[in-house]
């Protein structure tokens, strides 16, 4: 079995795994990280989208041994220093979820497309997130979720050295 | 779903991707991006012995100049690809057209040769290839060969490929001075083109000096549009002429009829979304 | 404390208020708890192995090969449970007569759906367990499928259940008023009788979350904890507990998160039960989990009807009567209300509107299809979507604006208390109040005319308007009600507040959550009731250990019922709290005013104590006045004396491509009156997201099978669940008509959304090809169906 050493929201685990493993399963059953859902077997849901070196990836796609030697963030990560990431904030105050099992892989794919586009239009935000599916929101509140993180991080990038600005 | 076992090699070589396929033999399949192949595992639908990854061969990845094309390396993300400066500014139908594939987490893994190898009918990419008159770069225990497009895609899901051989690149001539457009049509943003065209037009003194249309869904392959290319050259470049021209684009066509669209429909999709195209390729 | 505040006890400052919800904390973050995230010790892995036929005979079955795959402990089949399996419950015999077919968990000799599970594999892990299915043997032989609805009722045609001698389950009749007069009466006054048939398709309700069990026996002791991805904890007990044998109180029930359930998690279903029999069998925990691909096949649909509508109404336009018959899909089984799911619109069709008589028929239908039961509305979207239709419809054959045909047989503001012809007292609405504010807000005269231009210069892209207005009947209960309708159910709810000794509030509500936002808006109610933080207050469900009773969340009934007796459990803590404070304020129980979370003396403001001195003095327990017990807590249950009736006024501005078929929504407007609201936000995200399912019914989605009776929407990639690009910006405003039959003014508003959307959606899509020809495009309206109804009607006129 390959032997594979990947580094999840900050710690570096090593494990010998099959190469069918999932790498949401290795995530889920290996590490204990249950934060990140499954909601399809097509990548058409997103529920499992984590970032892997900084981008986002549905997790159900990806092979464990694809992921040795990568960087994987979950929504259990993303929070950093115990500060909410300004996209987990939003995301409560604006209501942009309801029974949540979606948001974890929303939100992660909304952090991912304001790294792309810091200042993404309606439309925009929209598209960004084609790839995820929510059953319980109509998307609105998520979309206005989105609008105020973006103005949010654009202010504090603004209010700090754009270079140490965390998007 | 969980896939069934297999076993698995990563080369970090073209040489060793094409040794470690040969050694697979029949059983053996390519992973490029996954985003394909991963549900299809998923769901038992295909039950490889071995996965040659060929995510770990640099060679594999980004855009080449060489004078009158670009080599777009098999292994370059959807992702780069839209952003990639030299396609934008050489071939931007290929960008225009991969910014609809899928979504970003999907483009984040998924590959421009994965998508092209794949040859599903119904994917954008293909019909972008044919369209362009791109060639395919084939590496194989044999060396290398080159396949015109036009040649590649053999049937649903089946490529020219020969067994063991690895699609490395994609040779896309470089257009100057032409416009672009995909015409994507889909039920909601996630579904697969029903029907897409690929177009690419020449524009001279107010009249289409000359045009390339691909099309995406319309067959087991992608289909060149050919009579409504001949058609439409020397034609003026005025909505109507293009609608006109674009009536023949079913022609020779044999669509499929599925949950998504029956053939009929496709046919009319065809005419009337070509001529959409042409006319925003030729900015009418 | 200010006078005012004195003068007004009780008022709202949490109620009304946009509250951030408490539950998101841990949604946001991660740390959450699905079933499937659950661990305990020696969990094994449970996997399904099901049908790949639509119906066929197990002729033979082997599950040894099974065993000898590595990490496998276990394999059975319905044979090996069969004595003990039981039949999985249907609460609802709608009509005396109705065929009630056994509904065994695992197939024994029969399959009757493509998904009907057949063999379960049990091993250490879910890898193991997914290979090892492929290892049984199982030889089927054929039987003929039975897709049709209409070909199933026909003499001779192929049965689901051979020894029932039909594929008829029920014929249900309720007539109400003289049909046949009022049709008479139209015609011989010169008036219309207008048929139409309307068809909706079966959905699959696609909650993010797919199905998940976990069993944890404690086998020596006879004990089971069964965690499940379920709307109905509580039901689920009892279920359990009539069909397996195990005694009630040896069951502990908990649905922890629960990622969205909307109809489908309200069921005893096979896996659960099967789940807790193996774990009884091997004295071992059992994780079962649901892939997508298994969700679509063996989780419920919804909807599946044809609706033969017939609607009498004079020359002007009001109306007579309305007659309705529907054919029902069953699917192959009875699961726990599928016959009953029509009947909850059978008193929603005549929707708003007043007339003379109602006839309405249903017949229930087996297929060898997934079982139907409670999806988002549940048959009343159904209902709303064949009245809603039919007006504007009836509006185009009469030539008169559907919104003034609306306001012509709507029932006014004034005239409620209203005793609709089905039969329901609606207590309070105002359609007019909603009407003309959504009205406004929509800009209605000045799409007209742009619809007209965009006629006159024969556009390809075409406008039209869809109108909805819709009421429903929600807040699921009363329970003599549900009794006359023979649901073998009641509908109270039950609350517990307790007053914990540092006076911070424990809220125990027989409510089950699973994305409503119940913690939020009930710390809402409690914390204006009892004066206290809402930070101060939690609340306790979802464990039928710590939540021991209790009727669950579905049919919008959390608030309007689960609400109510919070409010209830409140006054009674109140009540007792008061007779403490008199004691300690040394007064008497009559002079004691209660307001903002102070008593104090009636004329003696400075004489006062808070609730929570009072609370730690019950605790404490040192000077008690006679007669009352220490401790300061209540129960209560409350059955509601009536359904709730929200309402609203939905309009929709659509842009049909009349050369591809693709129809965009341009505006949407929807001002809903839900009555008292307790959390705008929360009111607003079950609007919205309401909406977008009713318009993906409209627009997007179907369960499609072939002539085989394989689900052919059998994953995400072909069933087409609507993602963010895919809907619209809905444009939202409230009226606030106050329900006169609970306390706090409260109706339902989970379903009310979805209710309304889909008959505005495809209003708008028939209203924009009227002119063409077009009277009718089926659901959902796909770019193909819209292209070939102009098609068929240009080739009809030509």
């Amino acid at each position: 079995m390959p032997r594979i050493s990947v580094k999840v929201d900050g710690v570096t685990y090593d494990d010998d795994v099959e190469p069918r493993l999932l790498l949401v399963h290795y995530l889920r059953d290996w590490l204990g990280k249950v934060g990140t859902p499954i909601g399809c077997d097509t990548t058409n849901c997103g529920a499992c989208t984590v970032l892997m070196d900084g981008s986002s990836v549905k997790s159900c796609s990806v092979l464990a041994v694809q992921a040795d030697g990568s960087e994987v963030t979950t929504i259990e990560g993303l929070a950093a220093d115990g500060q909410m990431h300004p996209m987990q904030k939003s995301f409560h105050e604006e209501h942009a979820l309801q029974c949540g099992y979606c948001t974890p892989g929303m939100i992660l794919a909304a952090t991912d497309l304001l790294r792309d586009n810091p200042n993404p239009s309606d439309d925009e935000i929209r598209d960004g997130l084609e790839g995820n599916l929510c059953r319980c929101t109509g998307y609105q509140n998520i979309v206005r979720a989105v609008r105020r993180a973006a103005a949010e991080m654009t202010e504090s990038a603004a209010a700090t050295d754009p270079k140490e600005a965390r998007v | 779903m969980i896939p069934a076992q297999f076993e698995y090699t990563a080369p970090t070589t073209v040489d060793e991707a094409v040794s470690a396929l040969a050694q697979g033999g029949e059983e053996a399949k390519v992973l490029a991006g996954g985003q394909s192949l991963m549900p299809l595992l998923r769901l038992r639908l295909a039950y490889p012995e071995l996965l040659v990854d060929l995510n770990r061969v640099a060679e594999l990845r980004g855009v080449r100049d060489e004078g009158d094309s670009l080599v777009i390396g098999a292994m370059t993300t959807h992702h780069t690809v839209v952003r990639d400066p030299l396609v934008n500014q050489h071939c931007a139908l290929i960008a225009l057209a991969t910014a609809t594939v899928a979504d970003p987490a999907v483009r984040h893994r998924g590959t421009f040769g994965g998508s092209l190898a794949h040859a599903d009918p119904a994917g954008d990419l293909p019909a972008v290839t044919v369209a362009l008159d791109a060639e395919m770069i084939a590496t194989g225990p044999n060396g290398q060969r080159t396949i015109p497009a036009g040649e590649f895609f053999a049937d649903y899901l089946t490529s020219t490929l020969q067994p063991g051989e690895i699609l490395v690149g994609v040779r896309v001539p470089k257009l100057a001075g032409w416009g672009f457009h995909y015409e994507k049509f889909n039920r909601v943003a996630q579904a697969w083109a029903v029907v897409g065209v690929a177009a690419a037009v020449r524009r001279a003194n107010g009249n289409i000096a000359e045009a390339r249309v691909g099309l995406t869904n319309m067959g087991a392959t992608p289909v060149r549009a050919r009579a409504v290319e001949s058609a439409v050259q020397g034609t003026q470049a005025a909505p109507a002429a293009l609608h006109e021209a674009a009536s023949q684009a079913a022609e020779g066509t044999h669509p499929p009829s599925d949950l998504h669209g029956q053939a009929d429909y496709r046919r009319h999709l065809a005419q009337v979304l070509t001529g959409r195209a042409l006319a925003a390729a030729a900015r009418v | 404390m200010t006078e005012q505040a004195q003068a007004t006890p009780g008022a709202a400052k949490e109620i009304g208020a946009r509250r951030a919800r408490k539950e998101d904390a841990r949604l946001i973050t991660g740390q959450t708890r699905w079933t499937d995230s659950i661990q305990v010790p020696g969990l094994l892995q449970m996997a399904v192995l099901r049908s790949p036929m639509a119906h066929a005979r197990i002729t033979r079955i082997d599950v040894s090969p099974a065993l000898d795959r590595p990490g496998v402990l276990a394999a059975f089949s319905g044979r090996d449970f069969a004595d003990e399996q039981g039949s999985l419950p249907c609460a609802w015999p709608v009509t005396e007569d109705m065929a009630q077919p056994p509904n065994p968990p695992l197939a024994v000799d029969e399959v009757r759906y493509a998904g009907d599970a057949v063999a379960v594999v049990v091993a250490r892990d879910r890898y193991s367990a997914a290979d090892a299915l492929e290892a049984i043997e199982i030889d089927y032989e054929p039987l003929p499928p039975v897709l049709d609805l209409e070909e199933a009722l026909a003499d001779g045609a192929p049965l689901v259940h051979s020894d029932l001698g039909t594929n008829k389950c029920y014929d249900f009749h309720m007539p109400a008023g003289d049909y046949q007069a009022a049709r008479d009466r139209a015609q011989a006054e010169g008036g219309i009788v207008m048929k139409r048939r309307y068809l909706q398709q079966r959905l699959q309700p696609s909650a993010m979350e797919p199905r998940a069990v976990v069993v944890e026996p404690i086998a020596a002791a006879g004990e089971f904890t069964l965690y499940s991805a379920t709307q109905i904890p509580h039901i689920l007990r009892l279920l359990l507990a009539m069909t397996t044998g195990v005694p009630e109180h040896k069951i502990r029930v908990v649905a922890p998160d629960v990622g969205g359930g909307f109809g489908s998690k309200l069921n005893l279903y096979a896996e659960e039960s099967i789940a807790l029999l193996v774990a009884r069998r091997l004295g071992r925990p059992v994780k079962w989990t649901e892939s997508r691909s298994e969700n679509y096949q063996a989780t419920i649909h919804g909807r599946g009807q044809i609706q033969d509508i017939e609607v009498a109404a004079t020359r002007e336009g009001r109306l007579l009567g309305l007659k309705v018959s529907l054919v029902a899909d069953m699917g192959a089984y009875l699961q726990l209300i599928t016959p009953g799911v029509p009947l909850l619109g059978a008193f929603m069709y005549p929707g708003i509107y007043k007339m003379d008589a109602y006839d309405f028929s249903c017949t229930g239908v087996f297929t060898t299809k997934t079982p139907t039961d409670a999806y988002r509305g549940a048959g009343r979207p159904e209902a709303t979507y064949a009245i809603e239709r039919a007006m504007d419809d009836l509006a185009q054959e009469l030539g008169i604006d559907p919104i003034e045909l609306r306001r012509q047989n709507w029932i006014r503001h004034e005239e409620f208390p209203f005793d609709t012809i089905a039969g329901l007292t609606y207590d309070s609405g105002n359609y007019e109040a909603a009407t003309d504010e959504a009205l406004r807000l929509f800009g209605y005269e000045e799409l007209r005319r742009e619809q007209a231009e965009r006629r006159d210069r024969g556009d390809p892209v075409q406008l039209g308007i869809g109108i909805s207005i819709y009421t429903e009947m929600c807040g699921i209960a009363p329970s003599r009600v549900l009794g006359s309708l023979s649901f073998g159910g009641g509908g109270w709810e039950y609350a517990s507040v307790r007053m914990l000794p540092t006076g911070k509030v424990e809220v125990v509500t027989g409510a089950s959550p699973h994305g409503q936002g119940h913690d939020t808006t009930f710390s809402q109610i409690v914390a204006d009731a009892l004066g206290v933080p809402f930070d101060d207050v939690e609340l306790i469900h979802g464990d039928t250990k710590s939540s021991h009773k209790g009727l669950d969340t579905y049919g919008s009934r959390s608030l309007a019922v689960g609400g109510i007796a919070i409010t209830q459990a409140c006054g009674r803590v109140i009540e007792k709290a008061r007779k403490v404070a008199a004691h300690l304020l040394e007064a008497a129980d009559t002079d004691i005013e209660f307001s903002g979370g102070t008593f104090r003396v009636r004329g003696a403001p400075e004489s006062a104590k808070t609730i929570q001195e009072v609370v730690l003095a019950t605790h404490l327990a040192h000077d008690m006045p006679e007669g009352v017990e220490p401790s300061l807590d209540a129960d209560a249950t409350f059955d509601p004396e009536n359904f709730s009736f929200p309402h609203g006024s939905h309009l929709v501005a659509a842009e049909v491509d009349t050369q591809t078929g693709f129809t965009k929504i341009r505006s949407y407007v929807a001002v809903d009156d839900c009555g008292r609201v307790i959390n705008p936000l929360v009111v607003e995200g079950q609007v919205v997201g309401g909406i977008a399912q009713g318009l993906a019914q409209a627009l997007y989605e179907e369960a499609t099978y072939d002539a085989d009776g394989n689900l052919t929407s059998g994953t995400l990639a072909d069933y087409l669940v609507p993602a963010a690009p895919d809907v619209p910006e809905i444009t939202m405003a409230r009226t606030e008509t106050p329900a006169t039959t609970n306390p706090l003014g409260v109706k339902g508003i989970g379903e009310a959304g979805t209710i309304g959307s889909t008959p505005a959606v495809v209003n708008a899509i028939v209203d924009a090809l009227r002119h063409l020809g077009v009277d009718d495009v089926d659901m959902p309206c796909t770019p193909e169906r819209v292209w070939r109804a102009i098609q068929e009607s240009s080739a009809a006129s030509a």
